[in-house]
């Protein structure tokens, strides 16, 4: 008899290890400006470091908020006895306030729709508890955030069925896309529940048109089942087109009171626009009073500490900084987002157009041996290794065109993003002139076979390429995602 | 089709609203010494509140705790992007530390055994989920902690057969009724994975018997399960017995190393013994890698806030504080149970003899109408709308002798439980005088019927009885 359940044991299965090399390589060979300048730059990590250094002063302005005081009068008992799984009244309100303010005001948010809970990770669990049992499925947009299929499945038994999108049009969610989802679910004799989208994307950085949306809010009207929007990068978005709610189509579309209204829910995080990802503040936003209750019940597995519902709830409540705060963040992400795609573009790699988020979709399609998921996996190792940058690679956000690669910009130094591109271009152009060569041996090889010069050639050729080549084989599945893979290439691209 | 899972709409099914009852009624009418002198008690909160003080003014001598700095550096950007699932280090180190110190040192703790959660209500369902599926059971002596019955059950799909205790030898765990209990799992087919004990017990009070600690070691080996033992209330054992945690037993009969070892696993929160629920800090403490491997996964679904990480290692590693702390607490634990206890016997009700906890476990049997749930419903409405105290029936807790209820000491004054006191000991009162006069008025009537002097006594007799309701 199996003494643990299927769900701790089945995690130690097909461990695939290409997943974990990257970030293992990272934490052996960590780049440091200072101590390790040939290390590994991390780019697979979706981080926001942009913006640290404006939260410190006002930590340092606020001291109160951090001290557990309320006008100078302590506070502690109050907070250490406050487990009230409604959560912390001044915190919700701030919150929905900031979340409004993030929409431009074009919509607002009632705090007892909010449930707080320890991070998306718990939230987006919570509401597959909510929405879903085992044998059903949410549909989800390829290519998606790794994670996803830990914190959707894992302990919930739901299943995930792709909604394959392509650069045809920019990986844009369609409606045969969607329709061919939902038969494959029914092929698979599983009960559509929802469609769970990010938008902002994760990995694209887009956000998503109005027409995307119009097409999903129809589609599940239609089917009659869930929509989840995880909006946890809502507040990434540094350039037009401006940032457009679910909430607010539905809005526009005078759909407030109707019963779509209350199977669109929202998931929301302080993890990346504030980057606060150590605090563990996500939230559930429902118009559902069914899900609401029950999420809130269920969200005692996963409370966020009053110490930390305290200090945010201070700092949200200052207006001026939130506004100021998100104007500086915007900016500087634009700014970092351009420098990585004008260094990209030096090196003759393209992004996917984006406008927000922490990321770029890199288009590395041109630099594959072949278009395989294999070569996806050659060339990042390559990456990694000898290039010695970690990014993500597309295979493992299930996207089905090789070649794609998720790199991250917020999470670095200027000057370390700058020497990351410089290391990138080197190797492209090290690829480029193989790529050449390879080309002139051949035609020479053809034209003369026993030039001892053509043999001299060959070998100084090879030996660069002995060196250029991993050493490392493997064997790779691309659609296999075992647990603890998942859980590496979440960790990596978290 | 159902829109939402079953699990939701389950939820609002058998919901007992005599359970909310005493809640609601205290929300409403919630006591306070200056506001609400006549509003309700609460006495079906476990939490400890005696000991703010000492906490206080240890943050007041530590602003770098709560100030994101460590040696008057900032490392609020090391702590903002913290969200390692294998926890700070300095806080793992500092709370092993305090679990072997609570353990009088008898035991030391590994850090790399340790999976943090978001409290122990977080970490006894990540424990579930790791060890039991649906169609699996656990068994749990009873009485048991109510939130059990969710927090074990609700989303993992597991199920609770209770290993039944009685008074007859203070509810201590029997060989008989484990047997009998894993039999019972066994006719409603259920594969039972192992047996869930809370040591010190909610709500009895008590810690355990080495005996039965032993009991439970030889059962588990022997039907090779699992056994878990919440010791959540361990720092709040204020008088003899000491505690004998189920690492020591197993380290006292050489069993590391064994089979067994990997598969006993310890749940341990700060919500209790520092009085700290808000901040949501639990423990999962198991030998078995592959279920510290898992749990650590599982923990993303409800990590220790960074902060709330950064300044307990700080709190927890200053020793010369911990060692104040334990020992200032046990003492003001022991006082205020004393005095519940002899506030209790003045009313003429006795209590579970108890040596921990934030409770007790009363004995009201002599105040039921009748040997029955309905008439210890009925005590409890009483007990809430008329006395004006909200305490726990024992029935919500599985108890299968009804009559006894938990009652809270460590979340109010002294003052407020000396009322409390007094208000039980004048409802007693009159229950008594109720019974007696109801017990003279039969005999009176069975004697004479037609005398007018009886007529005029029991004219007086009810115009009291009227007054004291």
């Amino acid at each position: 008899m199996g003494l643990l359940s299927r769900k701790a044991t089945c995690n130690t299965h097909g461990q695939d290890s290409s997943y974990f090399l990257g970030w293992q390589e990272y934490e052996k060979n960590p780049y440091n400006e200072v101590n390790n300048p040939n290390g590994i730059i991390q780019m697979g990590l979706a981080e926001n470091q942009l913006c640290l250094d404006l939260l410190e002063p006002w930590l340092m302005k606020n001291p109160d908020a951090l001290g557990l005081k309320r006008d100078g009068i302590s506070i502690f008992k109050e907070l250490a006895l406050f487990q009230d799984y409604n959560g912390f009244p001044a915190f919700k309100r701030a919150l929905v306030d900031f979340m409004g303010e993030i929409r431009g005001n074009k919509v607002s948010f009632d705090p007892n729709h909010v449930v707080l809970t320890a991070g998306a990770t718990s939230a987006n669990e919570t509401l597959m508890f909510c929405l879903a049992d085992q044998g059903d499925a949410f549909l989800l947009p390829t290519p998606y955030y790794p994670g996803f299929d830990r914190d959707l499945r894992w302990r919930t038994g739901v299943e995930i069925v792709p909604i394959h999108c392509t650069s045809s049009n920019g990986f844009k969610v369609t409606l045969p896309a969607i329709e061919q989802a939902y038969r494959q679910a029914q092929k698979r004799k599983l009960r559509v529940k929802g469609v769970l989208i990010t938008n902002p994307s994760n990995p694209l950085g887009t956000t998503m048109a109005r027409d995307e949306l119009d097409l999903l809010i129809n589609f599940i009207e239609d089917k009659q089942i869930h929509l989840i929007s995880d909006e946890i990068y809502s507040g990434t978005v540094f350039t037009s087109p401006s940032f457009v709610s679910v909430m607010e189509v539905l809005k526009d579309r005078d759909l407030d009171q109707t019963q779509v209204w209350e199977r669109v829910h929202i998931v929301y995080s302080l993890s990346k626009d504030l980057g606060l990802p150590g605090f563990r503040v996500g939230a559930i936003y429902s118009n559902d009073p069914v899900v609401v209750s029950a999420a809130t019940k269920m969200s005692s597995f996963g409370l966020v500490s009053s110490q930390t519902q305290y200090l945010l709830s201070a700092m949200l409540l200052d207006k001026k900084f939130t506004k100021e705060y998100m104007s500086e963040n915007h900016k500087r992400l634009q700014k970092q987002q351009k420098d990585l795609v004008a260094g990209l573009e030096k090196a003759g790699i393209r992004c996917l157009d984006s406008n927000a988020g922490l990321f770029c979709w890199v288009d590395m399609r041109h630099l594959l041996k072949s278009n395989t998921f294999e070569a996806e996996m050659e060339l990042w190792q390559k990456i990694v290794y000898h290039v010695k940058i970690n990014i993500s690679p597309g295979s493992s956000c299930h996207c089905i065109e090789p070649g794609w690669f998720r790199v991250c910009f917020a999470n670095m130094s200027e000057s370390t993003l700058k020497l990351a591109i410089q290391r990138l271009k080197s190797f492209v152009s090290s690829i480029g002139m193989k790529s050449q060569n390879h080309q002139e041996l051949k035609s020479l090889r053809r034209k003369s076979r026993n030039n001892w010069v053509f043999r001299l050639s060959l070998q100084s050729f090879y030996d660069r390429e002995q060196d250029a080549t991993t050493k490392v084989s493997f064997s790779y599945r691309p659609h296999f995602m075992s647990l603890s893979n998942i859980a590496a290439t979440l960790d990596a691209a978290a | 089709m159902g829109l939402l899972s079953r699990k939701v709409t389950c939820n609002s099914h058998g919901q007992d609203s005599s359970y909310f009852l005493g809640w609601q009624e205290y929300e409403k009418n919630p006591y306070d010494e200056v506001k609400n002198p006549k509003g309700i008690i609460q006495m079906g909160l476990a939490e400890n509140q005696l000991c703010f003080d000492l906490l206080e003014s240890w943050l007041a001598k530590n602003p770098d705790a709560v100030s994101f700095k460590r040696e008057e550096q900032s490392i609020f950007k090391e702590l903002a992007l913290f969200q390692d699932y294998h926890g700070l280090p300095a806080f793992k180190k500092a709370l092993v530390d305090f679990m072997a110190e609570i353990r009088g040192n008898k035991v030391s703790f590994d850090t790399d055994h340790l999976v943090l959660t978001a409290g122990a209500t977080s970490a006894n369902e990540t424990l579930m989920f790791c060890l039991a599926e649906k169609g699996d059971a656990i068994l749990l002596p009873t009485p048991y902690y109510p939130g059990f019955d969710r927090d074990l059950k609700w989303r993992t799909g597991a199920e609770i057969v209770p290993i039944q205790c009685s008074s007859s030898n203070g509810f201590q765990i029997t060989e008989s009724a484990l047997e009998a209990a894993y039999q019972e799992a066994q006719r409603k087919n259920l594969r039972v994975k192992g047996v869930l004990v809370t040591n010190p017990s909610n709500p009895l009070g008590t810690t355990m018997s080495r005996n039965e600690l032993d009991l439970l070691v030889n059962f588990v080996t022997d039907k090779e399960i699992h056994l878990i033992s919440d010791e959540i209330y361990s720092g709040t054992v204020f008088s003899s017995p000491a505690f004998v945690s189920i690492m020591e037993v197993l380290k006292d009969r050489k069993l590391e190393n064994t089979q067994v070892w990997e598969r006993v696993h310890v749940v341990y929160s700060l919500s209790k013994d520092l009085g700290l629920p808000g901040f949501r800090v639990g423990a999962i403490y198991s030998n078995d890698p592959i279920v510290v491997a898992s749990a650590t996964k599982m923990s993303s679904f409800g990590l220790v806030s960074s902060q709330t990480q950064y300044l307990l290692s700080a709190m927890l590693s200053d020793k010369k504080f911990t060692k104040e702390y334990i020992s200032k607490n046990h003492k003001r634990l022991q006082k205020r149970q004393n005095k519940l206890v002899s506030g209790l016997e003045k009313a003429g009700i006795s209590c579970l003899e108890s040596n921990a906890g934030l409770f007790c476990w009363v004995d009201m049997r002599h105040l039921l109408s009748s040997n029955t749930f309905e008439a210890e419903m009925e005590l409890w409405k009483r007990i809430v709308y008329d006395v004006k105290l909200n305490i726990s029936p024992g029935s919500s807790c599985h108890c299968t002798e009804p009559g006894w209820f938990r009652v809270c000491f460590a979340n109010m004054s002294e003052d407020t439980l000396k009322l409390a006191m007094q208000r039980l000991k004048s409802f007693v009162s009159s229950i008594t005088i109720d019974n007696q006069t109801h017990q003279d008025l039969k005999n009176m009537r069975k004697k004479n019927r037609t005398k007018w002097v009886f007529r005029l006594s029991f004219q007086s007799f009810h115009d009291r009885e009227q007054g004291e309701r």
